[in-house]
């Protein structure tokens, strides 16, 4: 299950989505996400999946790899429908049964809501598909600047967030590596109550930390060794620059925005 | 005086309780002295706990001085302004290779080390493209750290280093980790380095075979340097590499073993080829 978080992997391609500018896919994640709970009716969905399938089709990105995300909430997804299957009260009722009943309003709001939910993550899952993951740190860099002001170490959290980014997937196979020396001399993680399998993932944190905290302290070391000082004096490899098609895209976005605004009032 | 420079270099790691009493001083470098001379391929050897991997870390400032002098390219290591300096100089690479990469994408891992220096963005390229040409990684410049085997992971961390300019680079055991043949590509790598762009290097390591075309053998052991000198002498001594709880290669020990049953292949034999060199020429003869 833990090897389907997408989150942090950057799938390299050569596309228009991919040579934007973090920013504009930073923004434009934030506006899809807006616009996924402003929608409402049929022809606002629509727009949205007319959008969402032109972004994936432009990324270059097979689908099968935003998909993948989605099997970790699979139960978040079930839960949250049924939620709202049953629980939207509602006039035209389709089913009673006793104190549960299920309303039209309800499948519509299950329905809607699975979408959400849906569209929400593989939407996301293409600015972090197309997007190094250190762009994206920078973006978030460059674009909380202004914080930097009110003292906000900007620099800092940014290279925090590089950093986390590019461990999760040697964690996330260190994590198998552990279960596996730990089942091979009887862990079980599958059997027994709740409370008994988290008491049984002891023995896979505690290495686990251990060995995060080893590794943290090389790469340290190892940053300190190349004169890493902090965020003062560095210069940028690939510095941020707005092109011709970033303008672009903000317009795309902002004309996007509109569009599912507009469809509220239909 | 050449690049590297040590006069009675002394550490001590000192452990302390929780009042700041001190607990226990263990010294991990006893009163080192040695003279390296630019351009040359030191091999460092020593057994667990020698202090081969603190002198290391000493050369690229990551730890002081409790007593003595270290001179890196003629700056002492031991003063703070010259910290920067010396470890522009003197870049370091560690054993583990998924522990010292810092780019998601491997040639923003190696303009990583220049982004800090602060280098021009367009020199920044520049110097990306040369180091990973020079370790033969450049096919692989938007590939993902994490999709490459040890020794191709190791290759990068060594151009992480070389956008830098180092003139001298230093290696912490950085074939520990890796498989036979990730190893050779590594120490292959690093001799053209030490070749082509008169680089530098102190290759630290208990692999004896790696230090066979080293220009001069350094053999450490409870924080001494035990023994120096070319590779050849080095291994010539093969009773006292065991001492040093050092492992002789095969070779050199079927020579060694050989001499001692009263066959004169001579001792410090390298390689294979060496000695069925020296075989032919005692029974070729008669074969």
């Amino acid at each position: 299950m833990i090897r389907d978080i997408t989150i942090g992997q950057y799938y390299p391609a050569d596309s228009v989505i991919h040579r934007l500018d973090p920013r504009v896919k930073l923004m434009g994640a934030l506006l899809y996400m807006v616009s996924l709970f402003l929608f409402q009716g049929l022809a606002g969905l629509l727009l949205i999946t007319v959008f969402l399938a032109a972004c994936i089709g432009l990324s270059k990105v097979p689908l099968s790899y935003m998909v993948r995300g989605l099997r970790a909430i699979v139960a978040l997804l079930v839960f949250t429908s049924v939620f709202h299957l049953f629980l939207t009260p509602g006039e035209h009722v389709l089913f009673r049964f006793g104190i549960v009943s299920i309303t039209m309003e309800g499948v519509a709001n299950a329905v809607f809501m699975l979408f959400r939910l849906i569209y929400l993550i593989v939407g996301t899952s293409i600015m972090t598909l197309a997007t190094t993951p250190n762009a994206l740190t920078d973006g978030l860099e460059k674009a909380l600047r202004p914080l930097e002001k009110i003292r906000v170490p900007v620099h800092a959290i940014a290279m925090m967030m590089s950093i986390a980014l590019r461990f999760i997937p040697i964690l996330i196979e260190e994590v198998d590596l552990i279960m596996k020396a730990q089942m091979a001399r009887g862990a079980d993680f599958e059997n027994g109550s709740l409370i008994k399998r988290v008491k049984n993932m002891i023995p896979l944190l505690v290495p686990l930390f251990v060995s995060a905290f080893r590794r943290a302290d090389d790469l340290a070391m190892a940053m300190e060794a190349r004169c890493y000082v902090g965020g003062a004096g560095r210069t940028k490899m690939k510095p941020l620059r707005y092109a011709k098609r970033d303008y672009v895209a903000y317009l795309i976005l902002a004309a996007y925005l509109a569009g599912v605004i507009a469809l509220r009032a239909v | 005086m050449g690049i590297v420079k040590a006069s009675r270099l002394v550490h001590e790691y000192i452990r302390r309780d929780e009042e700041g009493n001190v607990e226990s001083i263990q010294t991990a470098l006893d009163g080192l002295d040695f003279d390296v001379k630019a351009g040359d391929f030191i091999a460092v050897l020593g057994h667990n706990g020698s202090g081969k991997s603190t002198l290391a870390k000493h050369i690229n400032a990551l730890l002081l001085p409790s007593g003595g002098t270290l001179w890196v390219d003629g700056k002492d290591t031991s003063d703070s302004g010259n910290v920067s300096a010396v470890r522009r100089q003197a870049g370091m690479v560690f054993q583990n290779p998924d522990n010292q990469i810092i780019g998601s994408v491997v040639e923003e891992d190696v303009g990583f080390g220049p982004e800090n220096l602060g280098i021009p963005s367009e020199e920044i390229w520049i110097r990306v493209e040369e180091s990973l040409k020079s370790v033969g990684m450049l096919r692989y410049r938007s590939h993902s750290p994490n999709r490459l085997s040890g020794g191709q992971k190791q290759r990068v961390a060594i151009a992480g280093i070389l956008s830098m300019e180092p003139k001298c680079i230093v290696l912490d055991e950085p074939t520990a980790m890796l498989d036979p043949s990730g190893r050779q590509e590594v120490l292959e790598a690093v001799h053209a380095l030490n070749r082509q762009k008169g680089i530098t290097v102190l290759w630290i390591t208990h692999y004896m075979e790696e230090v066979v075309h080293a220009d001069v053998v350094y053999v450490m052991d409870q924080g001494r340097i035990v023994m120096q000198g070319k590779p050849r002498e080095i291994f010539s001594r093969v009773e006292e590499l065991r001492e040093h709880r050092l492992d002789v290669p095969q070779i050199t020990l079927l020579a060694h073993e050989l001499n001692q049953a009263g066959l004169a292949v001579g001792e410090g034999t390298l390689t294979r080829e060496e000695l069925k060199d020296a075989l032919v020429r005692l029974y070729g003869s008669r074969a």
